[in-house]
């Protein structure tokens, strides 16, 4: 029996093999079926006129032409991407910004820094749908919590999510909220990895904290600067939970909060306002997402890693 | 000398004195909401209202008795305990064996599957929902747990199967050497000897995969139209739609979704933290 089985792989060749492709097949199947396919179709789709869930006729770049320029897609169109700019910049400035100066404050180790990286990242774990709904509470005219707030200090109520210009800002403080422990904690990770010896001798040699920071570790850290703008991109033009949750699928009030997630969204699967519902609008809009996403992701990553070599 | 260098631990402790103030107001921000949230999941509509910063006037379980009795709550949790549980189970199953194809034997194609695996990394299939929506129709498993299951695991395969690689390619060649030599069939060396081993890679990938799909909400929102297979942010939505005015049932129904998470969070943080983080922080 023993005897039998000893060296099985090098007698029996083909057991090897089924072996082996008996190990790779589930996952290579799955991911075939249901990721390989569906991209691959993803970029046909979007060429083709549909009939409900049918590709009907072969359309050229008509479904593109109607979303980048022919009104009223195009407005949709052009005003959803601004939104998904806006909120890449904001997330940057505020976000990581704040990130930044947190994660420089938690390195140095002071009392209760542990708890501190617990705490900012609690958030994080808890689904956008809790959170978007929790602020839409707190953000309430009358009777949420940053409203009844503000009164105790005199400021009258402001209607946060129903104000076009304050609709768009709102949504984005939920997400900052929700997210913040997430570049918290890479950049502090970043700032870890400097090292203390690095630090120190900046020290000595009379380096304060401002130096510290924009000459020392700013730089040290730009492979983790690099990761989190990067995430933020992906992240602003994929955007979508929030923003459903806490001013509906049409980017109320009035699309000043529309995002490129929303539109895609409404356009492939239906709006109960508008009742259009077409996959190859929406086949177009995916690939021109995945486009913008890929091709800056790219072309950012080129950008910032030279800025790594060269220091 | 000694005069300056007072004077800079002076300098030194009123800085580390400010950035202390500044972190206990960040904590505020960041927990003061969720304490809020949960002290307002006790009391009644008029309370939250009138003085939504005092304590309950008593720790009532109504609110909480109603959110599990007048919705479909406790059906939404046991789904999503169900198809997380079903989907990291998945993952984890496929992509160790997957992985440890690629790690621990010498085959032609070996490279190039790898290959094919880490691309998936940067794949976003939301993206590709339209095609993998009509996909899932066709298959006939559009609204059902097994198509929202698969397509979470098509998700997570890649990450899983580039970790795993990863750490199985550490673990010493001499000990599955020797257990060949002793006769032992490839299945066993694997099952007995090599996973055991792999345990803490094998929690990473469990729990940088549950976080999302726990949290998920696009997904069953695209694919799941019955009630009764909605997930827990999903029937969230339906809740919310139903108690609109009813602020002590919402606060209780946010409460009661963030609560199993939140404890899992607070025994296993440091787990949570490099799982979720895992990838950004290399």
């Amino acid at each position: 029996m023993n005897n039998g089985r000893r060296h099985t792989a090098k007698a029996f060749p083909w057991r090897r093999s089924l072996w082996i492709a008996s190990l790779l097949t589930p996952a290579l199947v799955v991911m075939v079926l249901f990721v390989l396919w569906p991209l691959l179709s993803a970029f046909r789709l979007a060429f083709y006129e549909f009939n409900g869930l049918q590709p009907t006729s072969f359309v050229g770049f008509e479904n593109f032409r109607k979303v980048l320029f022919e009104t009223p897609y195009s407005d949709w169109t052009y005003n959803a991407l601004k939104h998904n700019i806006i909120a890449f910049v904001a997330l940057m400035v505020f976000e990581n910004g704040t990130a930044f100066l947190l994660a420089y404050a938690l390195l140095k180790a002071l009392p209760g820094h542990r708890i501190h990286q617990v705490i900012v990242f609690l958030p994080v774990v808890l689904s956008a749908v809790i959170v978007g709904f929790l602020w839409k509470l707190f953000l309430h005219p009358l009777f949420g919590l940053v409203n009844q707030t503000l009164a105790l200090v005199g400021i009258g109520a402001i209607p946060w999510l129903g104000n076009e210009s304050t609709a768009l800002g709102s949504i984005l403080f939920t997400n900052i909220w929700h997210w913040l422990g997430f570049p918290t904690l890479v950049l502090l990770a970043g700032m870890q990895r400097v090292g203390k010896e690095v630090i120190e001798a900046a020290r000595l040699d009379g380096a304060g904290d401002y130096v510290l920071m924009t000459r020392i570790i700013w730089p040290l850290i730009a492979p983790s600067v690099t990761i989190v703008t990067i995430l933020t991109f992906i992240g602003s033009f994929n955007w979508f939970e929030i923003p459903y949750v806490m001013a509906g699928l049409t980017g109320s009030p009035g699309g000043a909060t529309d995002v490129l997630g929303l539109y895609f969204y409404r356009t492939a699967f239906g709006s109960t306002t508008t009742g259009i519902q077409d996959f190859g609008q929406g086949s177009a809009l995916a690939v021109m997402m995945f486009i913008i996403v890929a091709g800056v992701t790219a072309i950012a990553l080129r950008y910032l890693r030279r800025r790594e070599i060269e220091l | 000398m000694s005069a300056a260098a007072g004077s800079r631990d002076r300098g030194e402790l009123l800085k580390n004195g400010a950035i202390q103030l500044m972190l206990a107001l960040n904590a505020v921000i960041m927990i003061y909401p969720l304490f809020v949230m949960v002290i307002s999941s006790f009391k009644t509509n008029a309370e939250i209202f009138s003085s939504p910063f005092a304590m309950p006037s008593s720790f009532s379980l109504t609110n909480a008795e109603r959110v599990w009795t007048e919705t479909n709550f406790v059906r939404y949790l046991a789904n999503s305990v169900g198809i997380t549980t079903a989907a990291v189970a998945l993952i984890l199953l496929f992509s160790t064996m997957a992985a440890y194809a690629i790690a621990r034997y010498q085959f032609r194609l070996s490279a190039l599957v790898l290959m094919f695996f880490l691309s998936g990394m940067t794949v976003p299939l939301k993206l590709a929902i339209i095609p993998l929506f009509i996909q899932l129709d066709t298959l006939g498993l559009v609204d059902s747990y097994a198509g929202l299951v698969l397509v979470y695991v098509a998700m997570g395969i890649p990450s899983a199967v580039f970790i795993m690689t990863g750490f199985l390619r550490t673990l010493p060649r001499e000990l599955e050497e020797s257990a060949r030599m002793d006769g032992a069939s490839e299945f066993r060396i694997m099952r007995s000897i090599m996973l055991p081993l792999a345990r803490p890679a094998l929690v990473i990938v469990a729990i940088q995969n549950a976080v999302p799909i726990w949290n998920d909400f696009f997904f069953p929102l695209v694919l799941i139209t019955s009630d009764d297979l909605k997930t827990l942010p999903q029937g969230l939505t339906v809740f919310v739609g139903e108690f609109t005015t009813d602020w002590g049932v919402l606060f209780t129904g946010l409460t009661l979704a963030a609560l199993p998470i939140t404890l899992l969070y607070i025994v296993l943080s440091k787990q949570f933290i490099s799982g979720i983080t895992q990838g950004a922080v290399k």
